[in-house]
């Protein structure tokens, strides 16, 4: 698994990259309770913002961790945004991204960077 | 209370909020606990299930002592406020607002007539100017901060049951009852739509009172988040958002709070900060007015949202908004031209540059349970 410094993971499902948030960050945000996904089939840059998560305390922004095509979505997260904070790293993915290059990847943070980030 | 470094008060059971794992935020100058580990969404929905304990010891408890006499201090009091004083029994609370010359509402404050004095609680973020203008506007009172109390509140169907464990006598109180049980000052009252009451504890003696309610059956603290999301499903106004000196009570859908004594042909009619708007907004209607408001998508919209009428017409303002965990929605509250007020108008608020329906709604968005 890989992150992001706004506390996104990401991993690499076959040719894919799925795209959540980190436990950390579903625990700050709190109860989370309404999810707006991006369509799918959207070409996205790095740092675009591309799903709006409302907590019961605020309203955040997830942005695309890396330039790609948005090809799938997690619908439900619409239906049940609890799902955020009951598995984050699981059931709970946002969206699905084919990149050009996997490459990019090896320059985000790796599991202990991360908690490092955090800690 | 001890200052911190950064300025902020420490509440007295700071020490317990930290116990039991609460996450303290800076609020009205305090450091306080805005949840536990259960999160707002469980402590909102244990509050209307069990019970909650809400630490408020940051409100301005206040005696307000007559120098010549209770009626001499019952009208200066309502010198400042459109509400009746005289009127108000002893061993009762009541609902109050101090107003400006422009009607505009400086605070709104609970009061309790205790025979030879008024007991006031007000908000935390206003004490010391409310502390002033009492000091000012009443020469002939001695206004006296109480600032060796903490303040607990007790809300939801557990409550009468927990309480009256450590004070026999508190089930048989009724809604805005007040007793003085020894050193303890009892309010059946709260500001979460549900049962429950307010208590006053000394200092040396709040924390072991804290502890022997959490050790009760289904209690459990609650902290300022979900505090805020039961008084908006409840209707109630937060001060400096929900009303503030530019929003007069009548727009505020507070006129409940103003007694007919106070009213046009009333006994003491007029008299107070105002009067001259508030008594013709009574008579011919307000501009706009506080309503609650639905958003028809999960959506939350909070504060600040600008209204729309479905012709693209500015029509008001979101004050307060979030999620409603009981309703199980998103709900706000909001002024809106008194022409789009009426309950089932269907308006637009703007969520990040989407116009998003939203209908007036009444209040409160769940339903009270106080005990009459």
């Amino acid at each position: 698994m890989k992150y992001t410094k706004d506390h996104e993971w990401l991993r690499v499902e076959g040719d894919l990259v799925v795209v959540g948030i980190t436990e950390h960050a579903a625990t700050q945000l709190g109860d989370v309770v309404f999810v707006e996904l991006p369509e799918p089939d959207t070409m996205v840059a790095e740092g675009d913002e591309v799903c709006v998560i409302e907590s019961v305390k605020a309203a955040s922004d997830i942005l695309a961790p890396v330039d790609g095509e948005i090809v799938a979505v997690n619908q439900k997260l619409v239906d049940n945004p609890g799902l955020v904070n009951e598995d984050p790293t699981g059931a709970a993915w946002f969206f699905k991204m084919k990149l050009d290059d996997l490459s990019v990847l090896d320059d985000l943070m790796d599991e202990d960077e991360y908690q490092e980030l955090i800690g | 209370m001890a200052d911190l470094n950064d300025g902020l008060l420490r509440l007295g059971l700071h020490d317990l909020h930290v116990a039991l794992g609460g996450k303290m935020v800076p609020f009205a100058g305090y450091e306080m606990p805005v949840q536990y580990p259960d999160g707002v969404m469980k402590e909102h929905l244990h509050t209307r299930s069990a019970a909650g304990l809400f630490d408020v010891s940051h409100m301005g408890q206040v005696i307000l002592r007559p120098k010549a006499g209770m009626e001499a201090l019952k009208l200066a009091f309502e010198a400042l406020m459109p509400v009746d004083v005289l009127g108000l029994a002893e061993g009762r609370q009541r609902y109050g607002l101090f107003t400006n010359d422009t009607g505009g509402i400086l605070d709104d404050l609970m009061f309790t007539n205790r025979g030879d004095h008024l007991y006031v609680v007000v908000n935390a973020a206003c004490k010391a100017a409310d502390i002033a203008h009492m000091t000012a506007g009443m020469p002939g009172v001695s206004v006296e901060p109480v600032t060796d109390r903490a303040l607990l509140a007790l809300q939801g169907p557990g409550a009468q049951a927990a309480l009256e464990a450590l004070l026999p006598g508190v089930a048989a109180m009724k809604f805005m009852d007040h007793r003085v049980i020894g050193d303890v000052w009892v309010s059946r009252s709260g500001y979460t739509g549900e049962d429950g009451y307010e208590i006053s504890v000394s200092d040396p003696k709040a924390e072991d009172f804290a502890r022997k309610l959490l050790a009760q059956p289904g209690v459990a603290p609650i902290g300022l988040g979900a505090r805020d999301s039961l008084r908006l499903e409840a209707g109630l106004c937060l001060y400096g958002h929900d009303i503030d000196t530019t929003t007069s009570p009548v727009e505020a859908n507070l006129t409940w709070a103003i007694q007919k004594a106070r009213k046009a042909g009333g006994a003491r009619e007029g008299g107070f900060p105002g009067a001259a708007r508030i008594l013709k907004e009574l008579a011919e209607g307000p501009e706009r007015l506080r309503v609650g408001l639905k958003p028809e998508g999960r959506a939350p919209m909070r504060e600040g949202v600008e209204l729309f009428a479905p012709d693209g017409t500015p029509v008001g303002r979101v004050t307060s908004g979030g999620f409603g965990p009981s309703v199980n929605a998103p709900i706000a509250m909001g002024y809106v031209a008194r022409s789009h007020a009426t309950t089932g108008s269907v308006l637009e608020g703007v969520v990040r540059g989407k116009r998003l329906p939203l209908t007036v709604t009444d209040l409160p968005f769940h339903p009270t349970s106080y005990k009459r």
